[in-house]
């Protein structure tokens, strides 16, 4: 159990400075991510462009792995369509949960994270701001969303 | 009063490094570290005296309880009836029909909450409780409002986590019906006053239940000289097992009360047009009881008076003060919860490193604290923060498991800057 496996340079980096952070004014959609067993809390604001994440942020309070995870979220999916986001996604969660995933090159920067599945306690922290931009997704997709 | 006084070091001196050996579960090592356990106040460990009793019971005496006549179901109710015979000197109740097993804390809250609370609270009613409350001696009280038309007070704390007494008072109404207090708060560490609330509720007509699940494993309690009503608290706590409790009620109000829970032994005989009940305890005791906790749990009790209540208390003050002193010197730490008089949690932040980041470097080291809002979110809110580290101290910790967290804590210093 490697603490510098989890915390790597790139992850600290991003949660003292977490990059997107801030309300997105206007945005098509926003939700909000809540982890009740620890009391993380974010919100994921999004502009679309048709199928595409034309600008994305997120405001939260919580650890440094699910503040560094948003992070670094928001910056691999700006500019990608739902298609790649979610297949972005399910190559995030293969890294966080499985032991044998190698980073993908598609990963960039998210690659850090794999230290995360060492830590089993901790791969909920990772995903809370995926699953919140799913929802978010969903509903910018949602023909009687009110936003 | 039976509240946890800071005592002066006794002239015999504790010797917590042997009372660590009773223990096996703490002699082995977490990520290539021996273990320093700081999480009591969530669980204590059990002591070899437990887990002997648990298993001579298991392996000598289990049968059903109160149904047979052959010799291992003779064997198992006298364990049983021996064991709240145990708990009932344990806290000086008068009668052993006093004493209801249940789960834990949470369920005997429950079952007041459902019996005491919809036979004698109505609307316009009136609960009181503090700001500090774990969300057992909150959500049953909201529950029964919801039930019964009644409203929930909450009495203030202040930025040290001490009660506002004197807003309690202002707070007792002639509505007021029941008054809940922890004993002790379990994510502050704060003493409440229990001997003189009770004074004040009963001056007003209001009973009292006292949430004990924090303060049992640190303090004599008599439940006859503090006066309440009603006193629960969890086996777990206490070094005994998990899965069993007390509900220690006053005999008269019992007796008053319907059961909670229907079901086989809370019977006395039933027929498709009437049925009649038991007599107390086993009114309360609906089904078949955790025989085997129960023994287990007179077992911790004989543990603890063994090293004396008084003399851990005090050992437990001298490694709060230690820890106390240690961890404020660290740059960035705010300990949450500053009463005058505190048990033994130290509940703390760090600047710039969240409390799941502690925990999770803590632990790395070996060093198992707990982590989160401590099922007491309104005190987070209170204090305007998510969460909080803490470290809670049983009898067998040791001035070394205050060194071992100090270092931990300087490490996690490091890694967040």
């Amino acid at each position: 159990m490697d603490l510098k496996e989890l915390y790597r340079d790139v992850i600290l980096d991003h949660n003292r400075q977490p990059r997107n952070f801030g309300p997105l004014v206007p945005s098509d959609a926003h939700a909000e991510g809540h982890n009740p067993l620890c009391g993380d809390r974010l919100t994921v604001w999004l502009r679309m462009n048709g199928d595409r994440i034309e600008d994305i942020r997120f405001e939260g309070k919580g650890c440094a792995i699910s503040t560094a995870s948003a992070s670094m979220m928001t910056e691999a999916v700006k500019g990608k369509d739902k298609a790649a986001v979610m297949a972005l996604y399910d190559t995030v969660h293969a890294l966080l949960t499985r032991q044998d995933a190698v980073a993908d090159a598609s990963l960039g920067k998210l690659a850090a994270l794999s230290g995360v599945r060492e830590f089993p306690a901790r791969v909920k922290c990772a995903s809370l701001c995926w699953h919140t931009l799913g929802a978010a997704l969903q509903r910018s997709a949602d023909p009687v969303s009110t936003e | 009063m039976s509240a946890i006084a800071p005592l002066a070091a006794p002239p015999t001196a504790y010797d917590a490094a042997r009372v660590r050996r009773d223990f096996p579960i703490l002699s082995q090592t977490v990520n290539g570290r021996p273990l320093v356990y700081l999480d009591s106040a969530a669980s204590g460990q059990r002591p070899l005296p437990v887990l002997r009793a648990v298993e001579r019971y298991e392996t000598h005496c289990h049968a059903n309880v109160h149904r047979g006549v052959h010799a291992l179901s003779q064997a198992a109710t006298e364990a049983f009836e021996g064991a709240r015979e145990r708990v009932r000197r344990f806290i000086n109740a008068s009668s052993s029909r006093e004493i209801v097993f249940v789960r834990g804390t949470t369920e005997a809250i429950n079952l007041v909450a459902q019996s005491f609370g919809r036979t004698r609270l109505g609307r316009g009613d009136e609960i009181l409780i503090t700001a500090l409350e774990h969300h057992a001696n909150i959500v049953p009280w909201q529950m029964l409002c919801e039930q019964a038309g009644c409203t929930l007070k909450v009495a203030p704390i202040d930025r040290r986590g001490e009660l506002e007494y004197d807003r309690l008072l202002e707070l007792l109404s002639p509505r007021t019906r029941l008054v809940a207090v922890a004993h002790v708060s379990n994510a502050l560490g704060t003493v409440l006053p229990v001997k003189r609330i009770v004074d004040a509720a009963h001056a007003r007509g209001a009973a009292v239940l006292i949430d004990g699940a924090q303060a049992i494993p640190h303090s004599r309690i008599d439940v006859h000289e503090l006066g309440c009503d009603f006193y629960a608290f969890s086996g777990h706590k206490l070094y005994g097992p998990t899965g069993i409790g007390v509900l220690y009620g006053r005999e008269e109000l019992l007796a008053a009360m319907p059961p909670w829970q229907g079901g086989g032994d809370m019977i006395r005989t039933v027929s498709f047009e009437k049925t009649t009940y038991n007599d107390l305890p086993w009114k309360f005791e609906a089904g078949t009881p955790n025989i085997s906790g129960a023994v287990g749990l007179a077992a911790a009790m004989d543990y603890v008076e063994s090293l004396g209540v008084e003399a851990i208390a005090a050992h437990e003050q001298r490694l709060l003060r230690l820890a106390s002193d240690e961890v404020n010197r660290i740059p960035g730490i705010e300990i949450i919860g500053t009463a005058a008089h505190k048990a033994s949690v130290l509940s703390f932040t760090m600047q710039g490193c969240h409390p799941h980041d502690l925990g999770t470097i803590l632990d790395a080291e070996g060093v198992a604290i707990r982590t989160g809002h401590h099922c007491a979110m309104p005190v987070m809110t209170f204090f305007d923060i998510p969460a909080t580290a803490r470290a809670s101290f049983g009898c067998y910790n040791t001035e070394g498991d205050i060194e071992a967290l100090v270092t931990a804590l300087g490490k996690a210093r490091e890694v967040f800057g």
